[in-house]
């Protein structure tokens, strides 16, 4: 069949839950001059960045358009230790961040689940990590970003400039290309962190430990085994910590304490069975693993790689979930809303969804951002293979209790809601629509993620 | 778009008050497609239409289709876009059985139903891969039959399209390998609806929900191949090798 003409090669491109794939063409822009050329010459039907692709659906895909990746972008890197910034391009990973920064005695504001994302995507989703109880999330440490907006003009904006900068933040790449951004570094004195970890034997017990100690703590987070049931559920082991200080730090590591040296063991196999993943294989992974933590350690002086990215040591691992892919299901939801998540919790070991590990976490106040996903209350982010069965009933039902206590999906996580659900969960969204309007009149930034949830108005329809 | 699960927002059915094309619409609808398209001879079809809409359908379109006329379906796949925007799924579900002793009395009147039965998929189902290929995304599900897996002395000129239409579809599907869309191939058994009404039931007889239920299913898991019901794909293969003596005397 017929090829078509336009910039850069034809690929089918899907998120990390490797669901939804959709072609489009895909270009690599070398300088900021091809970028805005690339983008003043969109195709009809739209162009969007793309980062590393961590975004689990369909938010870096644009089906038959444009797809702009900023690898090879002029990575522009630059630490400024009088002002404690970095400048980068928005294609650097924060896995490159960390190996060059770490040992300069600096540490990324905000870290996610996987050292695995680039800059321009951290701002796009406007990611937080575990120390957003305390420091909210990525945005909140931008000093600036540099941007490619619809009309072509490139746009530097700081957050003095208002509804502009925030738009961005959280933006999911719709109001324009980011190219470079400083960010603001936190110093650190060693690589490592030092620990302490609970098992707790329920969901109660979770919530209240982290409720009373969160304050205490630079990073939080529970892992939650949604498998255990009865009197078990939601039974989580807890880690809390800080990042360690030269005298924590063993004698033998003390004489090169910003060693950051993250192990890899291994990569996934290239295919896995459908099925693999079953509620049988992860309850027995979870039981183990459940087993496996001590039932309380303080002070335990760990890598920082391993405390914060533990998944990245098996490179490809949501290929385990075979050709079907996995759907992550993360929310928030305020505080009150206990009984949601309780509802969840239970909701989901009734129905013994195989869901490996979930992540249980307590966000502080949020960023201006009118479509950043952080706000004040508890979130929970899991996994599931797509192919369970009812599973869109399942989370549909979920939806509608987080809508309904006033809390929101996160989208750079969402892969399958309805589009109905934006507008209550963002009940800014059509303020950040009115920004993108004038920083993008004729419409060029699309994706697949804005068709399906109709962001940017207009029925999502083309 | 299409979900990760499946649901989709629109629907172009082509042979719009095809009793199983509707039901898989109406699936859809339920499971969250708000716009659907109705691509009918006479270009009205308005008890479908109030039967989406009844379903949950925000909007529903009729427009003028005849599978007859190959020269025109490219235009109706573009009117069909223009009303929908995207084309997440389109249902290729028109279709004539016919009787058989009848069309092999009447040549003529035989090669018109081969007519509708292939060469309008083939026309048509060529417009819907280029719309698809060119947005990037969608699904092309076509209605083949168990009837075309190996043909029937009972059914024979039937069959022979479905056949015919079977092997266009695998095709068409390897055709788009890469481009985003793709075809998904129904061969469902014995179905009873107004096509099928006047010759008895076969065994494994299904219902339209029951195509309807297995295409939903199919949508979400990424199946090439739809049977309805599933024990067809086994029976399928019992009568690939059974021989020729055998089959041929086979009464239906
Ligand atoms: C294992 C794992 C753990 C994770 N843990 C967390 C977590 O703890 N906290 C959290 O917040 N998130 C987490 N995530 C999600 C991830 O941080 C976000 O999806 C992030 O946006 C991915 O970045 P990316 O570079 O891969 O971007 P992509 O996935 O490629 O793109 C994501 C979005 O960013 C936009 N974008 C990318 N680059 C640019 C650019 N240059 N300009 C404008 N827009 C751009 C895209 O258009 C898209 O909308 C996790 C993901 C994985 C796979
Ligand atoms: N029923 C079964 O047992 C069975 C089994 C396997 C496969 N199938 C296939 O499933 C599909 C749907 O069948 P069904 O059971 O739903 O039958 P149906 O209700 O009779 O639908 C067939 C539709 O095709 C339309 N059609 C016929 N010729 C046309 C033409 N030239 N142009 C436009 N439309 C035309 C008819 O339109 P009008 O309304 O204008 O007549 C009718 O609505 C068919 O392809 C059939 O072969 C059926």
């Amino acid at each position: 069949m017929r090829e078509d003409a336009g910039a850069g090669r034809r690929v089918l491109l899907s998120g990390w839950g490797r669901t939804a794939p959709t072609a489009a063409r895909l270009a690599r822009p070398r300088d900021l001059a091809e970028l805005a050329e690339l983008v003043a010459r969109a195709p009809e039907r739209g162009v969007i960045a793309r980062g590393l692709g961590r975004s689990y659906g369909d938010a870096a895909q644009c089906a038959g358009g444009l797809v702009l990746d900023c690898a090879d972008l002029d990575p522009g890197f630059r630490v400024d230790a009088a002002a404690g910034t970095v400048t980068a391009s928005a294609g650097t990973s924060l896995d490159t961040l960390l190996r060059e920064l770490v040992p300069r005695g600096w540490f990324p504001p905000v870290v996610p689940g996987t050292r695995h994302v680039t800059v321009g995507g951290a701002i796009a989703a406007d990611i937080h990590g575990k120390n957003h109880h305390a420091d909210s999330s990525f945005g909140a440490h931008l000093r600036s970003y540099t941007v490619v907006t619809g009309t072509g003009e490139v746009r530097t904006l700081r957050p003095g400039d208002g509804a502009p900068f925030w738009a961005g933040v959280g933006g999911m790449g719709l109001t324009g290309v980011i190219t470079e951004a400083v960010v603001a570094l936190r110093p650190v004195e060693t690589a490592w962190m030092r620990v302490d970890t609970d098992r707790t034997p329920d969901l109660d017990a979770t919530l209240d430990l982290m409720a009373r100690t969160d304050g205490d703590y630079h990073h939080t987070v529970a892992w939650v085994d949604l498998l255990a049931a009865g009197a078990r559920t939601g039974r989580s082991v807890v880690t809390r910590g800080h990042h360690a200080v030269r005298d924590d730090l063993p004698v033998r590591a003390r004489r090169d304490p910003l060693r950051f040296a993250p192990r890899v063991l291994g990569a996934a196999p290239g295919w896995a069975p459908p099925g693999l993943l079953n509620r049988w294989t992860v309850r027995a992974f979870n039981t183990a693993w459940y087993a496996r933590a001590p039932q309380r350690r303080r002070d335990e002086i760990t890598p920082a790689s391993g405390f914060f990215h533990p998944l990245d040591a098996v490179r490809g691992w949501n290929r385990l979930y075979g050709p079907r892919g996995l759907v992550q299901y993360q929310f928030a939801v305020p505080f009150g809303a206990e009984p949601v998540l309780r509802r969840v919790v239970e909701r989901l070991s009734a129905a013994r969804a195989a869901s490996f590990l979930a992540v249980l976490k307590r966000f502080g106040p949020g960023t201006p951002g009118p479509l950043s996903f952080p706000q004040p209350g508890w979130t929970l982010a899991l996994d599931l293979p797509a192919e369970l069965s009812g599973l869109p009933v399942l989370l549909d039902t979920f939806d509608r209790w987080v809508a309904d206590a006033g809390g929101r999906v996160y989208l750079a996580k969402d892969s399958r809601m309805h589009p109905e659900l934006p507008a209550r969960m963002y009940p800014r969204l059509d303020e950040w629509r009115a920004v993108r309007a004038e920083v993008d009149p004729a419409g060029v930034f699309r994706s697949d993620l804005a068709r399906r949830l109709d962001l940017v108005g207009g029925g999502g329809s083309r | 778009m299409r979900n990760a699960l499946g649901a989709v927002r629109s629907v172009l059915v082509l042979g719009g008050r095809s009793e199983i094309g509707l039901a898989i619409a109406e699936r859809l609808v339920r499971d969250g497609a708000r716009a659907v398209a109705l691509a009918v001879r006479g270009g009205r079809a308005p008890e479908a239409a109030a039967r989406l809409r009844e379903a949950g359908a925000a909007e529903v379109h009729e427009l003028e289709f005849d599978a007859d006329a190959p020269a025109s379906h490219a235009a109706v796949l573009a009117r069909a876009a223009g009303l929908l925007g995207d084309l997440d799924v389109v249902v290729a579900a028109f279709g004539h059985l016919g009787d058989q002793a009848a069309l092999e009395a009447d040549p003529v009147a035989a090669a018109a139903s081969a007519h509708t039965n292939l060469t309008g998929h083939v026309s048509a189902g060529l417009a819907a891969a280029a719309r698809l290929r060119e947005q990037g995304h969608g699904v092309l599900v076509v209605l083949s039959s168990m009837a075309g897996v190996r043909v029937r002395r009972a059914n024979f000129v039937y069959g022979a399209a479905k056949a015919g239409l079977d092997g266009f579809a695998q095709g068409l599907d390897d055709a788009l390998y890469g481009s985003g869309a793709r075809v998904m191939i129904v061969r469902p058994g014995y179905v009873r609806t107004k096509m099928s009404a006047h010759v008895p039931a076969a065994p494994f007889a299904a219902t339209p929900r029951q195509v309807a239920d297995a295409v939903a299913d199919g949508l979400r898991l990424g199946w090439r191949y739809v049977w309805v019901p599933s024990v067809l794909r086994s029976v399928a293969a019992v009568f690939r090798v059974l021989p020729r003596s055998v089959w041929r005397r086979l009464r239906r």
